[in-house]
């Protein structure tokens, strides 16, 4: 087996232009059989249109694109029965009942009548939606609605998976079941790509790529990522966080600093050896006592990674076209 | 097995049509309620027969054949004698005011010019009708023989037999008319919003992505309003039958044939519309700017031969001109499709093109 072929999707240095406007630019995605590839950024970043590229539904203005060994738009049509593709927006159909929606896809992708009947109870029992049988998809919760369009995209046991922010409009238990229902279909040996703005979503990612302005900052796995990152994080515990931020800001070596109730959170360059020694020199009132080292998060990780970079206007990502 | 499965993605599409359709009260309704509705209103209220327009007389011979004649022309029911005035200029003041549409001079020396076999008197028509300005033109050429001392003409110049609708009424060729009209509006309308209305929707992100073909998607998509358009078709001539006399002197088969032909037309360039307009609204707009010209130079509203030389080949691109020919044929005349190879022909090849052009203008692109 070439290297390649081990690969879910190896993107390689596609571009997408609007007109005047770069959505998404020079990038380089590769995704490992089985794993859940996490893509996290602000709203539009440009991660909506790499799905659409990814999938064959826009061409990419540079760059080459393999899905599960197709080349990509070339062979899209043969990569359609082998995807399954959770839009961003809701996209069943809302006076369809959640049986008739999930009878139609199926019908759609051409399952034999037995096959089909199989598949959707044994759907129905895995996303927990056998009470709303007969019940139209308009008047389900968020998280019933998303579970049912998780349901449809893997009606046809795809072998990627493409999610376009799955969980934005649910609670956070539902959030938790649906995580624990990706890993159940990685471990069967699905390959997984989901977009989130979620910073404990992307955690839980086997790999992850942060996008910001149509670019990926940063790429690897999370724990790797937050191993080698450039920062040290600090807390402070103060009266006057508001004169201190505003302080701190101002100086090159302070990546960021955020507010968190009563603490402070600094993220300054490792270009400091004694973080806290330094704290203590820019800021008289601070002692040994007010500064603590805690662990980088994520979204630690996110802050220094974004932001850096000149802000031109956003790339269109959402749900229009 | 390829075609079985293509079998099945059409199927699919369709069923979900038609539940959708089935679940949406008000459009279910409007499919009988359109035909139902417009059939009454059309058939009572277009009459092209002109009667009873109002006029007045002005007697000034005071004769009794003055007298003769206003009968005569009363009984011939296409004015309605609204009263009597002594001069003519009162008589013009009337119609000025819009009171009536004519009036009729009887000039004193009424013998003398029937003596001398000159006009006896003098109509005056507000032309702005041309409708009735010619139904009362009519009047002048009416013959009042028998009023005279002279024997009565043996036989008239020429002799007139109407077919089809000898009693001269407007439901006879406005009901079939109604059928092109109605269907024009009702199937453009339903497949013109049915693919904007997934895009608006954002089914159609999802639908893209599926194994699903473009020619499977618009198959599935028009064949339940195929039916629609047959159910409206048969409560157009049914109660037209019912209720306005008008006969169906064709087979079932040809009319059967003959509208299919038109509902695919018709339901082909709904789809074209569908995939240019982006919005519903957008849809609605380029589909009523197919029913009015529709309506108005089809042959529905006045005879086609009567229109300009431009208006005719603008007509002659509508699906509605051909059927309307085909229909009234078909159900007034007894006649059949192969009685007008141009129109059927036509209507087959519109059908054909507008299918490849409707999926070849749908691509599974968002770009």
């Amino acid at each position: 087996m070439s290297p390649s072929s081990q690969l879910a999707i190896d993107a390689r240095g596609i571009s997408k232009q609007f007109g005047q406007l770069e959505a998404v630019s020079n990038l380089n995605l590769q995704v490992q059989q089985g794993h859940i590839y996490g893509f996290l950024g602000p709203n539009g970043c440009g991660k909506s249109t790499t799905i659409r590229m990814l999938t064959g539904l826009m061409t990419p203005t540079h760059g080459t694109i393999t899905c599960l060994g197709l080349s990509i738009p070339q062979q899209a049509e043969q990569l359609r029965s082998r995807i399954g593709y959770m839009t961003q927006k809701f996209s069943l159909y809302d006076d369809l009942t959640v049986k008739e929606n999930l009878r139609f896809i199926a019908d759609i992708y051409g399952l034999s009548p037995n096959a089909c009947k199989r598949k959707i109870d044994q759907l129905q029992s895995t996303y927990n939606l056998v009470p709303q049988t007969n019940q139209l998809a308009a008047t389900l919760s968020g998280g019933q609605k998303q579970r049912l369009a998780l349901a449809c995209a893997c009606i046809n046991n795809p072998e990627l998976l493409f999610l376009d922010e799955p969980t934005s409009a649910v609670d956070p238990q539902n959030r938790r079941d649906f995580w624990e229902q990706l890993f159940d279909l990685s471990e069967q040996g699905t390959s997984i790509l989901v977009t989130t703005h979620y910073m404990d979503e992307a955690e839980r990612c086997h790999q992850l790529a942060i996008m910001e302005q149509g670019h990926i900052r940063a790429n690897g796995n999370p724990q790797a990522l937050l191993a080698k990152m450039e920062v040290n994080v600090l807390e402070i515990t103060a009266n006057n966080l508001r004169q201190l931020k505003s302080q701190l800001s101002q100086l090159s070596q302070v990546r960021s600093a955020a507010q968190l109730g009563d603490r402070l959170r600094v993220l300054i360059t490792k270009e400091i050896n004694d973080p806290t020694q330094w704290l203590k020199q820019q800021c008289s009132t601070l002692d040994e006592r007010n500064i603590s080292h805690v662990n980088a998060s994520l979204e630690d990780l996110f802050v220094t990674v974004t932001g850096k970079h000149p802000h031109n206007a956003g790339a269109p990502d959402d749900t229009h076209g | 097995m390829t075609l079985m499965a293509s079998l099945r993605r059409i199927k699919a599409i369709t069923t979900k049509e038609m539940r959708q359709l089935k679940r949406d009260r008000i459009t279910f309704a409007m499919i009988v309620m359109i035909p139902l509705i417009q059939l009454l209103l059309f058939g009572y209220a277009i009459n092209t027969d002109v009667r009873n327009v109002p006029v007045v007389v002005v007697d000034q011979s005071e004769s009794v054949d003055g007298r003769w004649i206003v009968e005569a022309i009363r009984a011939s029911q296409v004015v309605s004698i609204e009263g009597y005035y002594a001069t003519a200029t009162a008589a013009e003041a009337a119609i000025t005011r819009g009171e009536v549409r004519a009036a009729l001079i009887l000039p004193p020396n009424l013998e003398h010019k029937q003596a001398n076999n000159e006009p006896i008197g003098q109509w005056i028509i507000d032309g702005s009708d041309t409708m009735v300005a010619a139904a009362i033109s009519q009047l002048r050429n009416m013959p009042l023989a028998h009023i005279s001392d002279q024997p009565l003409a043996s036989s008239p110049t020429f002799e007139v037999a109407l077919f089809y609708n000898p009693e001269q009424r407007s439901a006879v060729n406005i009901v079939p008319g109604l059928i092109a009209v109605i269907l024009t509006m009702t199937m453009i309308l339903f497949t013109s919003a049915a693919i904007v209305r997934e895009r608006e929707k954002g089914n159609l992100e999802l639908l893209i992505t599926t194994p699903i073909k473009p020619l499977e998607l618009m198959l599935g998509k028009i064949l339940p309003y195929i039916v629609v358009g047959l159910i409206q078709m048969s409560i157009i001539l049914g109660l037209g039958h019912l209720i306005f006399d008008v006969p169906l002197n064709g087979t079932i088969a040809q009319l059967l044939l003959g509208t299919l032909l038109f509902i695919a037309a018709s339901l082909t360039l709904g789809l074209i519309i569908s995939t240019i307009a982006t919005t519903q609204l957008q849809a609605m707009q380029m589909t009523i700017f197919i029913i009015l010209p529709t309506i108005l130079l089809s042959g529905f509203m006045f005879p086609f031969e009567a229109m300009p030389k431009p208006a005719q080949w603008i007509a002659e691109l509508l699906p509605a001109t051909h059927f309307m020919r085909i229909i009234r044929a078909i159900v007034l005349r007894g006649g059949q499709l192969s009685d007008l190879p141009f129109d059927t022909l036509w209507l087959l090849g519109f059908t054909l093109l507008g299918i490849i052009v409707a999926s070849l203008r749908f691509t599974k692109r968002l770009d």
